[in-house]
């Protein structure tokens, strides 16, 4: 009998110390436990401070932050690094860059192959691949797409039983009762067709999108600007049926993009988000009016073909992207650099496409919790703020970088890259004293080149973290070397292997050929007062501008900072006002065309209101400029690059800064991870260890409790002394 | 010389308060309420403290140009007399009484080969051969001798004003009063004295990012502080007395006015008004570079405006509080009486109103120093507040948020800023409760 | 009564009118319409024509104030600031300059505001009032001078500090709760609870200090000086007597502040990236989105009015000798 009930008992003590067990562990997470927890099981806690719910536990989930909510999501306005990490995962261009090779290169996306390129003549006629420059009036670019591809399953698309488009005739009563579009039950897909593509084009040209790069469209793409004529103030949805001259479908998978002229750098454009397809559905949906109200937009909410699709927008706090159920398939690809193989990024080769479930990124705006999260497993990845580089980061012997001993214990990643971008200090060749073509300013520029020195800002203000640049181009863009031909011999020595600064003697000697001897202005008698323009008006941004001065101080010259707000800094560049300023640019593709073109004469800022914001001018390097621009990579035009590179040099309307450097920082739970400055849609590529992250996550979060109970001890101590107070207080009589 | 505007309205605010001291010690009942401060402890030493602030800051309130007319550089007195400070300056971080950067560095050694060590600093303890062994008794020395001299020189002047006083003021100098303003004057002056000479070879405080010596700028901060805490209220105070006078007193349609313009100012939210009028400054200078060639210019004018705009925000306090107690004087029998033999309105007000509404004004203004002086580093912080280019307690505590994350943590700008900030601050606030038990009519004699 | 609230009602009116007006001018004074086309159209490739188009996408395309070419009654309706500001009278926001329905964003941003600021309040006032009876109870004992300077220290201390301290002790060195972050429900707590603890511990210096003048005053007027005669012991007069005739100002200080609550706390939304309104005026003025901040004061002077008509109302509630006319 006694054994009987143990029997029964036995399982159900085992059941009740397994609930209990589980009720400790849900607790434990809630805050208001705290201190009972800790009296419990000090020792097992973890995770008090897990910003995270507990429900993805059993996906793969990619835990990311962005600091910016990214303003617009439509592709054909996006044109941001930081809104382009979602909308690359969500809409596919007919092209992208190969993950793993290098130099960059194109491969098909969503087309079937490269595009026919034909080039014709003033009459249409075709011409052959070798034809003159001068005879191609047009271009056609004809694009296959492949078969078979849906679309994410959205709203937009859904039909009811009729086959009707479920919510394309909404009534104020469906409006007003949904706050985000997920209110909407009802999904649908549908193929991917050339039609989509060519719709997207068309509404690059629509003045109500206001496409960033519709301005440009319209030198190239046939029709563009006519078009955009046409329609003024006509809704979006209306541009479907009505033709552009410059974009056709051929047939259902096919579509051809005739641009004017001949313009090899078009291709690239081809594999930017702009020309991602667009159904007409999303645009006959989201202009229902009410919607817009409710934030519910083409702008906030995409549609796409991609491996992901966006899930949550909240950019308030948080942007779930999740994998796409319809996406149609891609491998990881097979091949790349031969180092690749080594470092394991080929060990899935082949496999499905995506690898990560869910992507949170979470909205983080201040460093030092950013920084903090990511230390403890909370984020996978995160870029170093200057502040926590010593932290992170320490220089071997031989001058490379590694990760500190602190950061290897916990098994952390470091990847280095060259952006593919250029910073640079611009004169205004347009301003009296450090403009123009005369001796005395090239002398004095050349002077000013010499003394900024850019190591020294790259090892201050970057922690190393940039190279120092010697003309236009940064490193990765064709026509850059890194030989004797690719020094700035006006600011730098050779020697041997190494690069040498010049002396600031040499600096001065040139000034005093200038006439601005020991930095003193004939004019005026006293020291020559130049002007720094710049938006740096935060406080952060102090020792910068002190650096500034410091440098122009070495030549005497007495730096003033103009510090305004952007509007006032853009005024001023457009209207000629600047002096000096420091300028970025950020490739749009990688092709030396994109960067020469920021000097190219017609493209100066105050004259057309380009990008040249120099505004420097030079018709030999305009005519050199105009043979380089149309070339295929060769000799002969590698020849031309070197040849203005040597122009500006030598002219010096800028002063070379540097091509940052970026330092990335992984934990070692994400893989598959490798550098690729000018595809964005990288994520369906890389992988995510779960089991090792939560290992890690439980080992680096254990809490600290004894403070807390000290403290409270230490209150009840104090508390004593009170309450007798209070007691003889009481018992005291009225003398 | 130079003037800056913030200068010219130190010196007028200067002129004011001397002033006022002169035409107070003839009247009785200020009188009182002052001598009761003058016995209180706490008042006096907190007394002696904002003094030694607002030495140093008219100290910096005093600007020439440096080095003629070469170059433009506009320096003030404390720049002057500190160059060795401001001119030393590191790479980038070192420790407090450091003689080395605070992190490793790839130094070259004379031989060519590469060693990755902390590189000795530039200025900070250069003096010293071998620092490890020296260099803690020759900063034990260094503070002694600093210290010595000071008190030396307190001594001196304690002996001197003893000798020349007469014997009944003798007493007044033995009273607990006394005897504390001489501690802590003892103490402030030779601690400082010591500060001073050992900044001259280790960086006190430390440096900062750039290796700006911070004991500098936690020093050239103090000005700042005390500008946005006095000069708002002189802005204000004109705004806020007369109109608040005049409502209270005429009542009908211009206590409408009143009211309408103080309430529609209260309700937009302060900060974004001070956004705005920050902005609008900006915008203002760049369409008139020409009058701001200097940066210490342009930042003065920043500051200038901030002390404007924080002014408007936050006369309407005080104006309503006048306004009601004027409300309640006007129907005084004294005025009443003033009113009914026909004396001029203008009279009334100076003669009868404004004198007795004084002891209100005197605590607003002392109440209001701390918060502003607190209130300049929340504004920085949301990048609105002094010009990124003055020194202040705000500019520092923002800088140095992000070293919190370093590891080793910096935590010197931000002590040093605290600290200082703390002390004028505590300083302030305790001084305002001795000035107000001592005017507060209801709490007068309790104490 | 009734006649009373309508007439402030009324009265509110031209108090907008010219908050509206104030802030249309000093906005539009800093930025014109073409710059603000400029900050929202980006960097790369923008050109005149895109700017126009832009203001004309937003309706910035007409006459600030008066339109000279239009016909009659639209010379003032057909501006800016009519087309503005009409809007905000009927709640109606209108689009940020970055392109979202700023309605919208308030209502959703509102709650985190809520969430951080009414546990502070609350959880603050009942702090503080402990405190300050402790120290009436007390009254003239070294706890009374310790605790008055210590109230005085508290004060002189920056609340960046706190948070910058909290941060850095609570949530990094001792990993108790998250560094920041916020999320909706339940689990919104864990986030709060740092936020909420430096708020209250930022407040005591003077909250503190003001109570107790408050009790004092209290206690040192006569019906105390009876009840204790009559044998009551000191807790149960500052209890019975001063803590329930205290109530009053203290009511009456807590419901100016109610409505504000509404607009959140700048710092510390944007120190913890609690999504809330605050943090949303903070970005829009380093963002320079006028649209929003224009409705921010807006609203804020709404909640101000509201506050104050609360007051009123409060005192009658509490006190039956005050009557509104």
């Amino acid at each position: 009998m006694s054994s009987l009930l143990s029997r029964q008992l036995l399982p159900l003590l085992h059941l009740y110390s397994r609930c209990c067990m589980k009720m400790l562990r849900c607790n434990v997470r809630l805050p208001v436990l705290m201190l009972l927890a800790a009296f419990l099981s000090a020792c097992e806690v973890s995770g008090l401070n897990n910003p995270y719910g507990d429900e993805d536990e059993k996906l793969s989930v990619l835990y990311q932050s962005f600091s910016e909510r990214p303003k617009h999501l439509d592709p054909a306005v996006a044109y941001s690094s930081n809104e382009y990490t979602f909308i690359s995962q969500v809409y596919e261009p007919p092209f992208q860059y190969h993950y793993l090779k290098r130099p960059y290169q194109l491969e098909p996306l969503t087309a079937t192959r490269m595009p026919d390129i034909v080039y014709l003549d003033q009459d249409g006629e075709k011409l052959g691949a070798d034809a003159n420059d001068s005879a191609i009036a047009f271009t056609d670019y004809l694009i296959e797409i492949r078969p078979n591809i849906q679309y994410q399953p959205h709203p937009a698309l859904a039909k009811n039983a009729q086959g009707d488009y479920q919510y394309h005739r909404l009534t104020a009563g469906q409006i007003g009762s949904s706050a985000t579009l997920a209110d909407f039950n009802a999904t649908g897909s549908r193929e991917l067709v050339a039609e989509d593509y060519v719709y997207q084009i068309k509404r690059l040209a629509h003045p109500k999108i206001q496409s960033p790069i519709a301005e440009m469209m319209k030198n190239y793409i046939v029709g563009f600007d006519e078009f955009a004529k046409q329609l003024g103030d006509k809704p979006k949805v209306e541009i479907k049926d009505r033709p552009l001259a410059g974009a056709e479908v051929v047939s259902r998978y096919q579509y051809r993009i005739r641009i004017k002229g001949k313009y090899p750098q078009f291709i690239f454009w081809l594999a930017m988000p702009f020309f991602s397809p667009m159904p007409w559905e999303a645009d006959a949906f989201y202009e229902q009016p009410g919607l817009a109200d409710k934030n519910i937009t083409l702008d906030w909410f995409p549609i796409g073909t991609g491996p992901y699709w966006l899930a949550e927008n909240n950019p308030n706090r948080r942007m779930t992207l999740v994998k796409n159920p319809l996406f149609h398939g891609e491998a990881y690809p097979t091949e790349g650099e031969p180092e690749d193989k080594q470092n394991g990024l080929l060990d899935d080769a082949g496999k499905a496409l995506p690898f990560i479930d869910k992507m949170v990124f979470m909205l983080e705006k201040e460093t030092i919790p950013y920084w903090s999260k990511f230390l403890q497993g909370y984020y996978d990845a995160s870029g170093i703020a200057s502040d926590s580089f010593d932290q992170a980061i320490q220089f071997t012997g031989s001058g490379g970088v590694a990760l500190t001993d602190a950061m290897r214990e916990k098994g952390i990643q470091l990847q280095t890259s060259v952006a593919i971008s250029s910073f640079y200090m611009g004169f205004n060749m347009l301003d009296a004293t450090v403009g123009g073509s005369s001796e005395q300013a090239r002398k004095l520029r050349q002077a000013i080149a010499i003394a900024v020195d850019y190591e020294e800002y790259i090892s201050i203000f970057r922690n190393g973290r940039g190279i120092a640049a010697q003309g236009v181009l940064p490193p990765g863009i064709y026509g850059f070397t890194g030989d004797k031909e690719g020094i700035n011999p006006y600011v730098y020595d050779g020697l041997g292997d190494t690069l040498q600064r010049k002396k600031i003697d040499a600096a001065k000697q040139l000034m005093s050929e200038a006439g601005y001897a020991n930095g003193r202005d004939p004019k005026t008698g006293s020291a020559l007062i130049l002007y720094f323009d710049t938006t740096a008006v935060g406080v952060d941004d102090r020792p910068t501008m002190n650096w500034y001065r410091k440098q122009f101080d070495k030549l005497g010259i007495n730096l003033v900072i103009r510090a305004t707000d952007y509007n006032r800094f853009q005024q001023k560049m457009r209207g000629g006002n600047a002096q000096i300023f420091v300028w970025g640019w950020n490739a749009d593709y990688p092709d030396p065309e994109n960067f020469f073109f920021l000097l190219y004469g017609k493209n100066s800022k105050v004259q057309h209101g380009g990008e040249n914001a120099a505004n420097y001018q030079n018709a030999e390097f305009d005519r050199l400029f105009e043979q380089m621009r149309n070339m295929e990579n060769s000799e002969q035009r590698y020849r031309i690059i070197q040849q203005m590179q040597a122009l500006v040099r030598h002219d010096a309307p800028w002063v070379f800064g540097f091509h940052p450097k970026n330092f990335s920082l992984f934990h070692g739970w994400y893989k598959n991870l490798k550098p690729n400055l000018m595809a964005n849609n990288t994520l369906k590529y890389q992988r995510i260890d779960t089991a090792a992250r939560a290992e890690k996550r439980q080992v680096w979060n254990k809490p600290v409790f004894w403070p807390l109970i000290l403290g409270g001890v230490f209150f009840v101590l104090m508390l004593i002394p009170a309450i007798n107070a209070y007691r003889r207080r009481v018992r005291e009589t009225i003398q | 010389m130079v003037i800056l505007w913030t200068d010219a309205l130190i010196f007028i605010l200067m002129a004011i308060i001397v002033g006022l001291a002169f035409y107070m010690r003839s009247q009785e009942h200020i009188k009182r309420p002052l001598k009761q401060i003058g016995r209180s402890r706490i008042g006096m030493v907190s007394l002696v403290v904002l003094v030694f602030f607002v030495l140093i800051g008219l100290l910096d309130s005093v600007h020439f140009k440096a080095g003629g007319n070469k170059t433009n550089e506009i320096v003030s007195l404390l720049d002057y007399w500190a160059t060795p400070l401001r001119e030393r300056g590191e790479k980038t971080y070192s420790a407090p009484f450091a003689v080395t950067l605070y992190s490793k560095e790839m130094m070259t050694l004379a031989d060519g080969s590469t060693h990755w060590d902390y590189p000795r600093l530039e200025f900070g303890g250069s003096h010293l051969d071998d620092p490890e062994n020296q260099r803690l008794d020759d900063i034990l020395q260094k503070g002694l001798y600093g210290f010595a001299q000071g008190a030396g020189l307190v001594a001196f002047f304690m002996f001197l004003s003893w000798g020349m006083l007469a014997e009944q003021h003798k007493r007044l100098i033995r009273s607990p009063a006394a005897t504390a303003v001489w501690a802590v004057a003892f103490v402030i002056v030779s601690v400082s004295y010591a500060l001073v000479y050992l900044s001259g070879y280790y960086h006190v405080l430390g440096t900062d990012k750039v290796g700006e010596d911070v004991f500098y700028q936690a020093v050239k901060s103090i000005r700042t502080g005390l500008v946005i805490g006095t000069l708002t209220t002189l802005i204000m105070l004109p705004m806020a007395v007369v109109f608040g006078i005049l409502a209270g007193f005429f009542r009908g349609w211009v206590d409408d006015v009143i009211q309408y313009v103080y309430t529609t100012l209260n309700s937009i939210p302060g900060v974004l008004l001070i956004a705005a009028s920050i902005l609008m400054v900006q915008v203002y200078m760049a369409n008139h570079e020409e009058n701001f060639t200097s940066v210490v210019v342009r930042a003065d004018m920043r500051l200038l405006f901030l002390c404007l705009i924080l002014g408007v925000t936050s006369w309407t306090g005080l104006c309503r509080l006048l306004r009601a107690e004027t409300l309640k004087l006007r129907e005084m029998e004294y005025v009443q009486a003033a009113r009914a033999l026909g004396v001029k309105q203008g009279t009334i007000l100076l003669r009868h109103i404004l004198p007795n509404v004084m002891h209100i004004v005197l605590i607003s203004v002392v109440l209001d120093f701390s918060s502003l002086v607190l209130a300049e580093a929340v504004l920085s912080y949301i990048n609105i507040g002094v010009d990124p280019t003055t020194y202040s307690w705000g500019n520092m505590i923002n800088g140095a948020r992000l070293e919190m994350a370093r590891e080793p943590i910096v935590w010197w700008s931000l002590t040093a800023a605290f600290v200082f900030m703390f002390a004028l601050v505590l300083a302030a606030n305790l001084f305002a409760d001795v000035v107000q038990a001592a005017f507060d009519p209801r709490r007068a004699g309790n104490d | 009564m009734i006649h009373y609230i309508i007439r402030r009602f009324l009265y509110a009116f031209p108090l907008l009118m010219g908050v509206n007006i104030l802030t249309f001018v000093l906005f539009f004074i800093i930025n014109s319409p073409d710059d603000m086309a400029r900050m929202q159209l980006g960097q790369k490739h923008v050109t005149e024509q895109a700017v126009e188009n832009w203001k004309q996408q937003r309706g910035y395309d007409l006459p600030l104030l008066w339109n000279a070419d239009a016909p009659q009654q639209e010379k003032i309706t057909q501006t800016i600031f009519y087309q503005k500001s009409v809007g905000l009278f009927l709640f109606r926001f209108g689009v940020s300059d970055s392109g979202r329905n700023i309605g919208a964003d308030i209502q959703e941003r509102m709650w985190p505001s809520l969430a951080v600021a009414v546990p502070t309040l609350i959880v603050g006032l009942l702090v503080n009032i402990c405190f300050a009876l402790m120290m009436v109870l007390f009254r003239n004992s070294y706890l009374e001078h310790t605790g008055i300077v210590l109230c005085v220290i508290l004060m002189s201390v920056s609340s960046l500090f706190y948070i910058i301290g909290g941060q850095f002790f609570i949530a990094k060195l001792l990993r108790l709760v998250p560094i920041s972050g916020y999320d909706d429900g339940i689990s919104a707590i864990k986030f709060l609870i740092l936020p909420v603890l430096i708020g209250v511990f930022s407040g005591i210096g003077s909250g503190v200090r003001w109570y107790r003048t408050l009790f004092l005053e209290e206690v040192e007027k006569d019906y105390v000086r009876t009840a204790r005669a009559k044998g009551l012991s000191e807790t149960q007069t500052l209890f019975r007597h001063v803590l329930r005739n205290a109530m009053i100002p203290i009511l009456t200080g807590v419901v100016v502040v109610l409505p504000l609550l509404f607009m959140g706390s700048l710092i510390m939304e944007s120190f913890f990236s609690i999504p809330g309104l605050g943090s949303y005026t903070i970005d829009a003025i380093n963002s320079q989105d006028f649209a929003i901040v224009r409705a921010m004061v807006f609203l804020g002077s709404v909640l101000y009015v509201i506050g104050l008509l609360l007051t009123d109302i409060s005192y009658t509630l509490v006190d039956p000798r005050v009557r509104l006319s």
